[in-house]
């Protein structure tokens, strides 16, 4: 078992917020050279480009998780982390059935599906910023139904967290691990924050420029770079756990 | 036709950004959190009452063709929010009185009011 340092939040070109430098390969060479060896590339409610980040990642010798930042009818954001291109799909296809509107590139900006040579591939044109017509807790079950993680985004900031959005955390919602943006720290949050007591924090990137990524990491001590490690890392099970941020 | 600019006057908003739009004319407004809310039901011409600072607020506003975003209880935008919303003409004005004041305010003055 050792450490594993993993930048778990990280938005693509197909994020209409993101940058168009965010391509599957230029996010797989940058997070080589900043040391990583897990990411997961989590767009707003698509993981249409996860499978070329993946493929990219096996090329180069990284572990790319497929993921997605998903926006629940509450506009709470709450990360969805998967194991197979398969099951990011399964849930991306809830989500689209969930979601209504049209992208205005001129106002959120584009969203481009690239492969993993760095070619563009298209341009999605459903409103990914937008909220979907899925619950938080729908959200939650949904992913956890499909094999996955859900790690609630950024909950120290004022928009599009669970705490901005509700105020506080339901204690039925069976939430994995709480993320922190990069403006507080973990040991700030535990006194800031008193309602994220009980919960595994954990600090990421959020990135939308290449030169985010690998700026807030998280450590995780597993036997091997996969989802039921992290899993268990999360829930501080058999040795696995958070070693660093 | 009662103009964002005299709506500040009157309900002593501070202007945050976003001034070359306060020559828009405002016909309602609105009150709500949820930016899908707003996107889905806000009129054109309305002043927008919420909480959120966040930067996609200028782009609902553009969207719905709103006259103008008040953050309430004393929110103040991101400075991305700021930026956006200079470039939109947008303008984002403050108060530290609630909604539900500052609504009862605006239709006070006749604004988006039905007969009834």
């Amino acid at each position: 078992m050792r450490a594993f340092k993993a930048d778990l939040h990280i938005h693509s070109c197909l994020s209409p917020c993101a940058d168009l430098d965010m391509s599957p390969r230029a996010i797989v060479e940058t997070s080589l050279e900043r040391g990583l060896e897990i990411i997961a590339v989590c767009d707003h409610n698509s993981a249409e480009n996860v499978g070329a980040a993946m493929r990219a990642g096996s090329q180069r010798g990284i572990h790319v998780l497929p993921g997605m930042e998903i926006n629940s009818s509450e506009e709470v954001h709450t990360l969805a982390l998967f194991d197979s291109e398969m099951q990011a799909l399964k849930m991306q296809e809830l989500i689209y059935r969930h979601l209504r509107g049209t992208n205005r590139p001129e106002l959120f900006g584009d969203q481009v599906v690239a492969n993993e040579f760095d070619e563009v591939e298209g341009f999605n044109d459903r409103l990914l910023i937008g909220a979907t017509q899925l619950g938080l807790d729908r959200v939650v079950k949904e992913v956890h139904r499909l094999g996955g993680l859900t790690i609630a985004s950024h909950v120290d900031r004022p928009s599009f967290s669970i705490l901005g959005q509700l105020g506080f955390i339901p204690p039925d919602l069976e939430l994995d691990g709480l993320e922190l943006s990069p403006h507080l720290s973990p040991g700030a949050a535990k006194v800031k924050l008193p309602e994220v007591g009980g919960f595994t924090l954990v600090t990421f990137s959020d990135a939308h420029f290449l030169d985010d990524i690998g700026q807030r990491t998280t450590s995780f001590m597993l036997e091997a770079p996969n989802l039921a490690e992290i899993r268990m890392a999360l829930r501080e099970e058999s040795g696995r756990k958070v070693v660093g941020h | 036709m009662i103009k964002v600019e005299e709506i500040q006057r009157r309900l002593q908003l501070e202007i945050a950004a976003g001034e070359k739009g306060l020559d828009k004319e405002v016909t309602s407004g609105y009150c709500g959190d949820l930016l899908s809310d707003v996107m889905a039901n806000a009129e054109p011409g309305a002043l927008w009452f919420t909480v959120q600072s966040h930067q996609n607020i200028v782009a609902v506003a553009v969207l719905r063709e709103l006259a103008g975003i008040i953050l309430v209880n004393g929110r103040v935008p991101d400075e991305d929010t700021k930026a956006k919303a200079e470039e939109e003409g947008i303008p984002i004005l403050l108060s530290p009185r609630p909604s539900y004041r500052l609504a009862g305010q605006l239709y006070g003055l006749g604004i988006g009011r039905i007969e009834e």
